[in-house]
Order: C-alpha cells, then structure tokens, then sequence
C-alpha cells in the first residue's frame, strides 16, 4: 500500500484495523469481480448486503441506529480502499451514508431514525438523495420541485436527475419547496403512486454504478414522511460536506490503484531491452505521482481530524475534494500514458478509473464551483450568486 | 464449551524478506504482519462454533505488544478476551511450554491453532502442547464438528481424508476449509477495544535450540524447456547446472 510518508503511523489501531480490513474486502470481493459489471455497466447489487455486514453503511453514525460509531477517519478510510476497487462502489456508499442516512439521522424524527436506519445500514434497503435538476445542478438553491398541503398528507410534484442508485433505490431523500417555499426533505419510498426513477443509460463513466431520475407526478407523500428538521437550503449542502469529505478520500484509493498498477507494469514491460521505468520520463511520470498522491494523503488526513473534532468547514472540504479528485483524474492519464495501449483495456483497471474519475471531478460540486467556493472565502464574495 | 484459539503474528505472504546483524536477525521494517493464515481458519471455525453453540473464545499469542494489532483484530473477529505471553518466542518448544502453561490453568475444552505458523513452519507446536497437557492431539483437521462433548473431524492424510472421533479436551492444528474465511465487520472492530487483553510474563524454559543464521534461497533461475527426446540433456542440466542429482 502507497505510503510513502508513513501516514499509517498517524492513524489509531481501529483506524489501521478498519483500513486493513476493507482492503483484504476490496481485493477478495470486488477487484475480481468488477471489471465484468464495468464492462457489463451492471450494478452489482448484492454488493450492497455484504457491505451492510461489515458495517460500511453509515460507518460514523450511533450503534444504536444500526452504524458503526467510528470517527470521521475511519469513514475516510471505507471511502479510500472501496474505491482503490472502484468509484461506484465507492459511490454507493457515499450516498447510502451521507446523504440518506445522514440527513435521516440529523433531520428526522425518532420514528423516522428507528424506521429506517438500521434497515438502510444493514444494506436490506438501497437509498438515495434527490437534489440535482434538469435545469438546476451547481445551483440547487433555486429548485423547481415542490409539495402542497392538502389536509393528511401533501402532494409533491417536479423532478431530479443524476441520482446515484435511483432505479433501485427502495428509499429516497427528496429535497423540495415546502408550502412556504422553503427547502425541506421528504422520504419516498418506491410504489408509492405517480413516484417514478427511469434510469439514464449509455453512461461511459461509473458503470458499476446505477444513475437515474426521479420523477414525481401528484405522488402523496405521508405526513410522517416529512423531516421535520433542517429547513432550507443549508440542509442538503451540509450533508453534501460529508459525502464531499467522503470523496476527497476515496479519490486518493483510485489514484493509488492507477499508481500500483503502472509501477508494476514499468518494472516488467521491456522496450529497447530495458524495463521502460528505466527511462528517465518513465520514472518523472512515477515520481510526480507519488508526490501528488502523498500531498493528498497528507491533505486528507488532516481534514479528517478537524472533521473528527467538529471543526472541518465546507471550505476546507470543497479545497479536498477539488485538489484530490483532480490529482487522482491527473495521475490515472499518466498511468494510462505508461500502459500504452494497454491502458485502455479492461485487462487493467486504469481506464475504468479514469473514466469514473471523470464523474467524480464533476458530481458534489464540480471542480470549478469549489475553486469559486474558495474565492468567495478568500474574497469574502461569492462569484455565483 | 470454553475454547482456546492460539495465533501466531507473521509477515504478510508478499512481504520482502530480508535479514541484518549479519543475517542472524530478520528485518522486520516495513514489513506488514499479519494473524497466520491457518490460525486464521483456526479462529473462523472457533466463532462458527461458539455461534452455533454457545461457549467462550480466548485468544492466546506468544510474542511482543507489537502483535496487539493483530490481537485485536482476532478480538474483532468474535473472540470475547486475549491473552498475551510477554516474550520474543525462541523456538517451537519454547511457545509450547506457554501455551500449555496458561492452558493448565483455564481448563479450556477445545485449544485451537494453525497447523504451522508460515514463517518457521515447524508444524510441531500442537502436538507439543498436546503432550504437555496430556491430551490428544491432532492435525492438519480441514473438518470439525462438536456433538454431545465429542468432536468429530477430518484430517488430511496422504492419498486421502481421515474421519476422527474424539472426546474433549483436544488440541488441533487446522487448515483450510474447516471455515469460511472471516474479517472483522465495523461493529466487531469497535467492541473489540473494549474486551479485555490480559499481558502475562513468560514462565521459563530452558534454551533447547539457538539460531546461527539465516539465508535466503538460491533466486530462481530461468526456466530452460527440454523435449523429451532430449531426456539426457536435461539429466545432465540438473547434474551439472541445478546441482541437484
């Protein structure tokens, strides 16, 4: 395992414990299986139960809601060795964790905790979190999807697109305008009438990973179904911190994976009668690397304990997520530089991380929105309101 | 049932082995350790036993506190409590003469271990543990079932399986497929920094065995291929080449 400023020594005995354990899981259970489903672009859904029995879901929240009561390091960690197997593994988890568990466990009420959690975190039911729309993507606060009040229940209608896991999803954390206009959450669950998820299709990025929408046409939505915490639009953009700070790690796993694989490859494949990481470009690209992955080791680590003693901004995670996405986007073009033409085929994994990362670079906040995000701290003025 | 799970803490099966101090110490830097493999299994059908049937699991390892990371994830695994003998274990009759000494004051029904460490590979320490207990002993077991305090399990044998029946208290070596290969889940991993590890003192045992040094094996040599009608050549390669005829 990359690391080379011995970040491990940094990390707790549980920490270390988590890491190790999710590795030998990755490498048994999902790096030989993956490429298939990548190749077949099928979600591998009985991934989702193994997941919930090692604890993966909803890995920082309570015991007593089904989660693992580990710190925000740990969580990090899941994040990193799932997606040193892939970004839609990965991604599967962020969204069942942070943004439907999350959200239920902050915003809802008791009833709702009980009812759902430990089912989301046992992986008997697939969640995920509906904030995107057609025509409101970097700007989710001006949402088109609303629910009126009707006496019982309310009626919620409009539409969400790119959801992660929503043609499977068996729950949904809907984000809409309340009757007063106001952001708030709901939870759908699938049947209920005129609650549809169609799944967009031909995706040559995440694969392994089901992306859909959600279309809601007069769907009536229970009383108890709504969160009764966390109003307005600061609710989602919360929980999107943590899956954000989620990915600033799981970035570093693919970067490592890309990164493992070429320095083994330059070590064996021979060209004008030495291994090719004997020349000096071979060995600029390897080194640069490794650099690179290390400042986001190290950029990652700290993140993780301002985030574990409550002191992480959105700032900060927006800093993480840019630069170790881009940085493991970056790494895997060189090592598919490396591989040649091998690069581009399923029998190595880099092409399919580059094309995953290419999403990753893209969803929670593209990469130029967080750069504007930390204009607007450094400035003091936000550049996209 | 109260069972005894013995574990040892090896380098990891792709680790580099490299010696110093003049190839009499192994360097141990860099190095990832890991619980046995075999005594993984060991502690796998250990937990499959005491869910199906109830009882207690102690984990039991010879060694230094830098093996405690591996003690905790056999706690992690399912074992309730761990006990570690404070020492650098010197040979396998070393490491026998400290199990059966804890095992002589905790009566356990079932003492479990790999069938051999995979770093010195004695293979010997089941049985010597066995005769210092005065208790049966027997390995490599790839089955075992409890039934109405009698074990029953299979050995593997040359050629074949033997099938076993014992009465407790046992001690075996175990290999692969007597479990289904465990790793800890998150919940596991959490409890287990809150189960209790106890650290004893080593009784003593008088030096039997002392290391002179150690050496790597010859590097692979390439592979030649030889047609068969060549047979006298490739005897002549092993003779003159190989060294090994």
């Amino acid at each position: 395992m990359t690391d080379f400023f011995n970040i491990d020594e940094l990390l707790t005995e549980e920490n270390r414990l988590i890491r190790q354990t999710v590795a030998e899981f990755t490498n048994n259970e999902i790096k030989p299986i993956i490429e298939e489903y990548a190749q077949k672009a099928e979600f591998p859904a009985y991934l989702v139960r193994r997941f919930g029995e090692l604890g993966l879901l909803g890995t920082t929240l309570p015991e007593a809601y089904g989660g693992g009561g580990a710190d925000s390091i740990s969580y990090g960690l899941v994040c990193q060795e799932i997606e040193r197997g892939d970004s839609g593994m990965r991604s599967t988890i962020s969204v069942q964790s942070s943004l439907v568990m999350g959200p239920i466990y902050r915003y809802g009420s008791e009833e709702q905790k009980k009812k759902y959690l430990p089912r989301l975190a046992s992986g008997e039911l697939l969640g995920c979190f509906g904030l995107t729309e057609p025509d409101y993507g970097s700007n989710p606060a001006g949402m088109k999807s609303r629910f009126t009040d009707v006496g019982d229940h309310f009626i919620l209608n409009g539409s969400k697109t790119w959801i992660s896991n929503a043609p499977l999803a068996d729950v949904a954390v809907v984000w809409a305008r309340n009757p007063e206009g106001r952001v708030q959450g709901l939870i759908l669950e699938r049947g209920m009438e005129g609650f549809t998820t169609p799944e967009i299709k031909n995706k040559w990025s995440l694969r392994t990973s089901a992306t859909g929408e959600l279309v809601f046409d007069h769907v009536k939505v229970p009383r108890q179904n709504i969160l009764p915490k966390g109003l307005g639009i600061s609710a989602p953009l919360s929980c999107l911190d943590n899956a954000r700070y989620g990915i600033a790690w799981g970035a570093i796993g693919a970067a490592i994976d890309c990164y493992e694989t070429a320095v083994k490859y330059a070590g064996e494949r021979i060209q004008f009668d030495k291994p090719i990481g004997a020349f000096q470009l071979t060995q600029k690209k390897l080194a640069e690397m490794l650099t690179e992955i290390t400042k986001a080791q190290l950029v990652a680590w700290r993140l993780g304990t301002l985030k574990n003693s409550g002191k992480a901004t959105t700032a900060q995670i927006s800093l993480a997520k840019r630069n170790n996405v881009a940085m493991a986007l970056q790494v895997a073009r060189e090592c598919r530089q490396i591989l040649g033409g091998m690069g581009i085929t399923g029998e190595y994994p880099i092409m399919r991380h580059l094309m995953n990362l290419e999403s990753v670079i893209t969803y929670e906040g593209t990469h130029d929105i967080h750069l504007l995000i930390l204009g607007a701290e450094i400035t003091g003025i936000p550049a996209f309101k | 049932m109260k069972i005894l799970v013995c574990i040892t803490n090896v380098p990891d099966t792709t680790a580099k082995i490299s010696f110093t101090d003049n190839n009499t110490k192994f360097n141990k830097a860099g190095v990832q350790y890991i619980i046995g493999p075999y005594d993984d299994y060991a502690l796998a059908r250990a937990v499959e036993l005491k869910e199906a049937q109830g009882g207690t699991i102690t984990v039991l390892h010879v060694g230094e506190a830098d093996s405690d990371p591996q003690i905790r994830k056999a706690l992690a695994i399912g074992a309730d409590d761990a006990i570690r003998v404070n020492t650098e274990p010197a040979d396998s009759y070393y490491v026998a003469t400290q199990i059966a000494h804890i095992a002589q004051q905790n009566s356990y029904d079932l003492i479990l271990m790999g069938r051999e460490s995979i770093d010195f590979n004695s293979g010997v320490v089941h049985g010597l543990v066995g005769e210092m207990l005065g208790i049966p002993s027997f390995s490599p077991v790839m089955k075992l079932d409890i039934k109405d305090g009698k074990a029953e399990f299979a050995r593997e044998i040359d050629g074949g399986k033997e099938y076993l029946e014992a009465t407790l208290p046992l001690v075996l070596g175990c290999q692969e497929p007597i479990a289904e290969w465990k790793i800890p889940n998150m919940r596991g991993i959490m409890t287990a920094r809150t189960k209790p590890l106890q650290v004893v003192e080593p009784v003593s045992v008088d030096d039997m065995t002392s290391l002179e040094s150690y050496s790597l094996p010859a590097p692979k040599g390439e592979c030649k291929m030889i047609p068969v009608e060549e047979a006298e050549k490739l005897i002549t390669l092993l003779r003159t080449e190989a060294k090994v005829l």
